[in-house]
């Protein structure tokens, strides 16, 4: 997967998790939690559906990669190139 | 073997098993009855159908609202606001000796009567209403700290106090006389600030949205399975034994049994108070509808003694002197309204009392305390001569539907925020978590597996 497919790929889950999001404007740079509502527990949501959807880890640790579009993308790059 | 064991398909059960499920655990929740639900679910009797335990579900908030407990809930459960049908209450009152205080859905009307009724104590009640808004109320860690020592720095009426403590108590407290703070912040918001709501066809449309929820994800369910007891090896739990002896294995088990329920199920002596309040609840049809008769509440707390005691009537069957009357007709219905009146009374009552009845005694308890619930409301002389069926439930019946020890409606007194117990493997949700209501049932079992077992 390259970088729009990963971005649309977290869009995905996270329509899915809240439907009711716009998600039609996002800023890549600026952190999903600005944009939109989400909390702990829905970034617990993006994590644990990236594993079911695409068997990939994101450990604790680095929860945190995930704050923005562009971030998500840029840690998930590696990850997910082989998708 | 499973990664994780559910005891008791009530709302929590159900909802961690959708969680777990979901994200690809192996999961079983066993329930000891044929229907789910546990205090909360519904029953045929003589070709009608009926719900039990809460009247209401809490925590209203129209489809989309930011950051409310309901809505959380149904992202995690990946349920759209729609699916549940919701229909709002009407309004609600709470009926004291010579005041009334009646609400709708959201804070203005409430602070509008608090104004009317006791204007000088109006000022107070805002100042209480946005320390209630602004406290931290969901901090697993949080120590007991009394609600009416806080409630009396902004409140000095005891009539008042008394009035605001009535609903929040009734609907969720399973302390005499007083509450966490948490609780009652928790319990204020979903009974005044978001409010009262139901599914159009009543909590069994709510039952069956989560069975298809935990199906849908790949949980199995298993119905008339009671577990005798948790196995442990060194102190960490390796599955249960059914009632029927046979085995599961499990990696962890999470119960909706009850803290002291579940320390006897560990095979130990448990260390919290088992609960001491327990209700009994009377169902009416009518042959005509409540707001023929003049009743237009959708639910109204009253008390008709000077104080009010949110205590256990020690020795006695009932305590009519309080309780709550719930209209389930006098929800705003869109298109699928009931086809017949119904009035349910909930009184409290011990359960011990109950419990040294023999069988006619049993029947003519029922009998007595439908009366004099009827007598005391005043309600009796609306009602003479339209009571076309009634049924009543006791301490005992809410007891084999919870398993918990007194029929206690809300558990123990004791909660366990975090959800642990002596054993590593072995978590609490539900009740005694301490998150009560359907949706705090709900967003127990979410929060319990989220926390403990989703690593």
């Amino acid at each position: 997967m390259n970088k729009d497919q990963i971005a649309q790929a977290i869009i995905d889950i996270i329509m899915d998790i809240n439907p009711d999001a716009d998600c039609s404007a996002l800023v890549p740079e600026v952190a999903l939690r600005e944009q939109l509502e989400l909390d702990s527990m829905d970034f617990l949501d993006i994590v644990m559906e990236l594993r079911k959807k695409f068997g990939v880890e994101v450990p604790e640790a680095e929860y945190g990669k995930l704050a923005s579009l562009a971030s998500c993308c840029e840690y998930l790059g590696p990850k997910m190139a082989h998708l | 073997m499973y990664d994780c064991i559910i005891i008791g398909a009530g709302m929590s059960g159900l909802a961690a098993g959708i969680r777990l499920a979901h994200f690809g655990k192996k999961v079983v929740i066993l329930e000891r009855h044929a229907i789910p639900g546990g205090l909360n679910s519904h029953y045929s009797k003589d070709g009608r159908r009926f719900d039990v335990g809460l009247h209401a579900m809490t925590n209203f908030v129209p489809r989309g609202t930011k950051g409310a407990p309901l809505s959380k809930l149904l992202r995690q459960l990946r349920i759209d606001h729609n699916e549940l049908d919701l229909v709002e209450q009407g309004f609600s009152s709470i009926d004291f000796p010579g005041r009334k205080i009646r609400w709708t859905n959201g804070m203005g009307m409430m602070v509008d009567e608090v104004a009317r009724e006791f204007p000088t104590q109006v000022d107070g009640f805002r100042r209480l209403v946005a320390h209630v808004q602004g406290y931290e109320d969901t901090a697993l860690d949080a120590p007991y700290l009394s609600s009416r020592e806080v409630v009396a720095g902004f409140i000095s009426d005891p009539t008042l106090i008394d009035m605001i403590f009535c609903p929040v108590m009734y609907y969720g407290s399973a302390v005499e006389d007083d509450m966490d703070f948490s609780q009652f912040c928790i319990m204020f918001k979903a009974v005044f600030s978001e409010g009262f709501c139901r599914p159009q066809i009543g909590v069994r449309h709510l039952l069956r949205l989560l069975q298809h929820r935990v199906k849908e994800a790949g949980a199995e369910v298993k119905m008339r399975t009671g577990v005798k007891r948790i196995l442990l090896k060194d102190g960490v739990a390796t599955g249960v034994e059914l009632d029927n002896g046979e085995v599961l294995e499990g990696k962890a088990v999470l119960s909706s049994a009850g803290v002291v329920e579940t320390s006897m199920l560990l095979g130990e002596t448990p260390k919290q108070r088992p609960g001491m309040l327990s209700f009994v609840e009377t169902l009416l049809v009518l042959d005509t509808m409540p707001k023929d008769l003049g009743i237009d509440e959708t639910i109204s707390f009253y008390c008709r003694s000077e104080r009010f005691n949110y205590r256990r009537p020690a020795g006695r069957t009932v305590d009519p002197s309080s309780g709550v009357i719930c209209i389930p007709n006098n929800f705003q219905f869109r298109d699928k309204p009931l086809a017949e009146g119904i009035i349910r009374f909930t009184c409290l009552a011990d359960y011990e009392a109950w419990s040294i009845l023999n069988k006619p005694e049993y029947a003519q308890a029922k009998k007595d305390f439908i009366r004099a619930q009827m007598e005391t409301t005043g309600l009796a002389s609306k009602l003479d001569g339209h009571i076309v069926y009634e049924d009543a439930f006791s301490p005992l019946t809410v007891k084999k539907f919870t398993s918990h020890v007194n029929g206690a409606i809300y558990g123990s007194p004791d909660k366990i925020k975090d959800g642990r117990t002596t054993a590593p493997n072995v978590f609490l949700c539900g009740t005694d978590q301490g998150f009560l209501g359907i949706i705090g049932a709900l967003l127990s079992g979410i929060s319990m597996s989220n926390f403990h077992l989703m690593k």
